[in-house]
């Protein structure tokens, strides 16, 4: 049976527009444009790759997000997945990292995988605990923050480079991956991938199709709160430090002050 | 109870007249990807290779814009992507909103060389050509403007003789060709006893070569040359079957200069982005200039001369698409958009100061890119005879 490659890709705000918040603490999706969270393409890009080394699998991408988020699903399509789930509802307005694990969870369980590819994080969110929770509620081996990954006979296998090692790893599929932004460029999604996009099959689901009560998830349901929310002040005029002499003392005193070292 | 009118979608300085909402999903994803691929792969470097005067790893460009499939991407078959006008449109505006010379590239390589020979040549040529120029691993060029015959091809010198064996012998010279010294194929417009006819000439054949010219001053991000066609033998079957006469290689031009109608937006669209930008952050008799009345006149006029040829480009673009658009309407596209985009970028340059004339800003290089395609495919006077004609139906070239 082939490979099923099931990758998590999140719809975000555009981080390079004006992105604010609504009067319930939550995203303001109306200010500034969505698009699929640019780590996720990582995700997809090594899905695409495992899928054409192993000749027999599918790539699907879910996602659990507003109507617009359909937009990150159309594009992971054009780069080259061949399907995709959408979980929708508006009781799922406000659900936190807790709940939307629980969510994905439930639709992975239904859709069916063998490999689940995140991102190392959101670029909104960016907490980057995700896969980890979602492991958990498989039950399936976690193995996080690839910076390489390939798949063969049933077994995942990746290299993590941290700080002071890198760690060569491996799992048994069924397994949850992420991958980092040092895996490999994603690529661009070609003229004939865009329009081939618009006629591979999107599955929608609510929480009802999942088995899910809307107070499991949503603002209510939420186990943490936003109490308050404050933009950060714009940008001062930089310090500039004329060496005479002391430059070396005062780069290291503003450092400090800034609390940088 | 009347409700609430909802409220309007905000000002967008980049699309100010909403003009995004007029095109749909697909041919925003088309530009988006374009965007992205010359933000990372040609907006750094480009102002280093116009400076030096050179497009190196123009292979590998070929290749990266083949595999988006931008190389004949608005024909159908043999590779290519088969994409709308609008989608074509969309993609020579955001090339050359990074420089002129790259939509060159591209539009040479697709509405002049891959259109000939889809358009007007036999099965195997198309096969034995198409495939390879639409993944970018061959470059086109097309060769109609000789050194004594531009505007006027009809009495081009360069000649092809049928010898007794059957085969084709090329003589002539043309010159300002377009990707002539990196080609693997050359469409050669050449005299006949039964008129002007296109020929295919693999780089290589002997008596054939392509130097490039230099000095420059316009396009210099872009490979221009010359060819020289000496006692080029080719076989019968080198000849583009499908037509005899001019109407062949201006067909191929009207591709092409439908390409320069959007691509022109994107030049002005670059400058007049970067003279916004400029405005903004530029603080003189301790105001930013953009706060004074006439900077704001200027911008003014820019953004409403850009967002008219914006329109006026998808308006033809949507006639094309439905198999309406006449070659007079291009001629009002190009004559237009070409004028237009000069004009924003002359007063683009004036609110840079004199960093208006320096390569670290896009702008004086869009001006002087703009000199050659306000020339090339159709001078503005031969755009101005060609609508004049169909106003008045009196023919004023002769
Ligand atoms: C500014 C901000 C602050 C927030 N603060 C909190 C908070 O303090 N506590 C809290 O519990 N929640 C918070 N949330 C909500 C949280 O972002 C979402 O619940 C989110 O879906 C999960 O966390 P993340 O985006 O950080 O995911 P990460 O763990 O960073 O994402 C890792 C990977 O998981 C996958 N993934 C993440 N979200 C989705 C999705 N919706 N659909 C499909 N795949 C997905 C992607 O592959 C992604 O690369 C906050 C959101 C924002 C925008
Ligand atoms: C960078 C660059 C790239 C090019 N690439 C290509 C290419 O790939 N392939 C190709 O075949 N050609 C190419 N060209 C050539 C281009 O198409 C010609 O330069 C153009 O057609 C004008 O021809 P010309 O330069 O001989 O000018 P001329 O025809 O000599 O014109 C000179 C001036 O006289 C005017 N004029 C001519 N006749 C009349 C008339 N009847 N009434 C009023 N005014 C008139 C013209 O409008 C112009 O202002 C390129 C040119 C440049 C600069």
């Amino acid at each position: 049976m082939s490979l099923r490659i099931v990758v998590c890709v999140k719809y975000v705000p555009d981080a390079t527009g004006d992105r604010r918040f609504a009067d319930d603490t939550t995203t303001d999706r109306e200010s500034v444009d969505g698009l699929l969270s640019e780590l996720d393409e990582y995700g997809v890009e090594q899905a695409l790759r495992i899928a054409e080394a192993s000749g027999d699998a599918e790539v699907t991408v879910l996602t659990v997000g507003p109507d617009d988020a359909k937009d990150a699903l159309r594009k992971a399509l054009s780069m080259g997945a061949d399907k995709a789930v959408h979980v929708n509802d508006d009781d799922i307005h406000g659900t936190d990292a807790l709940g939307t694990s629980a969510i994905l969870a439930k639709a992975l369980e239904k859709t069916g995988y063998d490999l689940v590819v995140c991102g190392m994080a959101s670029t909104d969110g960016t907490m980057g605990v995700l896969p980890a929770l979602l492991a958990e509620r498989l039950g399936v081996p976690q193995v996080t923050l690839l910076s390489e990954v390939s798949v063969e006979n049933g077994t995942v296998r990746g290299r993590r480079d941290g700080d002071a090692a890198t760690e060569e790893l491996e799992a048994a599929l069924p397994a949850v991956v992420s991958v980092t932004d040092q895996s490999g460029e994603a690529r661009y999604p070609s003229f004939k991938g865009i329009m081939a996009a618009k006629k591979k099959p999107v599955q929608s689901y609510d929480l009802d199709d999942l088995g899910i009560e809307a107070d499991e998830v949503g603002l209510a349901g939420a186990w943490t709160a936003v109490d308050a929310i404050t933009a950060r002040p714009p940008r001062q005029a930089g310090t500039i430090v004329k060496d005479e002499g002391e430059g070396g003392k005062q780069l290291a005193e503003f450092l400090a002050a800034q609390k940088f070292v | 109870m009347s409700a609430a009118p909802a409220p309007l979608p905000p000002f967008d300085p980049r699309d100010p007249l909403g003009v995004d909402d007029l095109l749909d999903e697909e041919e925003r994803a088309v530009r988006d990807t374009v965007r992205r691929w010359c933000a990372d792969r040609v907006a750094p470097y480009v102002a280093d290779w116009y400076e030096r005067g050179e497009l190196p790893g123009v292979r590998e460009l070929a290749k990266e814009l083949g595999a988006l499939g931008a190389l004949g991407m608005h024909l159908e078959g043999y590779g290519c992507a088969g994409a709308s006008a609008v989608q074509y449109g969309l993609a020579c505006l955001e090339l050359e909103a990074c420089d002129s010379g790259i939509r060159s590239l591209v539009s040479v390589q697709g509405s002049l060389a891959m259109y000939a020979i889809h358009r007007w040549g036999s099965e195997e040529q198309k096969q034995r050509w198409l495939p390879g120029m639409a993944a970018g691993e061959v470059i086109g060029c097309f060769g109609l403007t000789e050194p004594d015959h531009g505007s006027d091809p009809a009495s081009m010198r360069t000649r092809a003789r049928r010898d007794a064996g059957g085969d084709w012998v090329l003589d002539g010279r043309k010159m300002w060709i377009t990707n002539g010294s990196v080609a693997g194929v050359a469409v050669v417009w050449a005299q006949t006893d039964e008129g002007v006819r296109g020929f295919l000439v693999p780089a290589g054949t002997p008596g054939f070569s392509a130097p490039e010219i230099r000095h420059k001053a316009s396009l210099r991000a872009s490979v221009t040359s010359e060819l020289v066609l000496d006692g080029v033998r080719l076989p019968a079957d080198a000849v583009l079957p499908g037509v005899t006469g001019l109407r062949g290689p201006l067909g191929c031009l009207n591709q092409a200069r439908y390409g320069i109608v959007w691509g022109a937006v994107g030049a002005g669209r670059s400058c007049f982005e970067a003279a916004l930008d400029y405005a903004g952050s530029r603080v003189q008799f301790g105001r930013p200039i953009g706060g004074f009345q006439l900077t704001q006149a200027k911008l003014a006029d820019m953004s409403l001369e850009l967002q008219k040829a914006l329109l006026l480009a998808l308006h033809l673009g949507r006639r094309m698409d439905a198999g309406r658009l006449r070659a007079e309407q291009v001629s009002y596209g190009k004559l237009n958009n070409v004028r237009e985009a000069m004009g924003i970028a002359r007063t683009a340059r004036t609110i840079l100061g004199a960093n208006g004339i320096s390569l670290e800003y896009p702008v004086m290089r869009h001006a002087a890119n703009l000199e050659s395609v306000l020339t090339y495919e159709g001078t503005v006077e031969m755009h101005q005879l060609i609508v004049g004609k169909a106003l008045t139906g009196l023919d004023a070239f002769h």
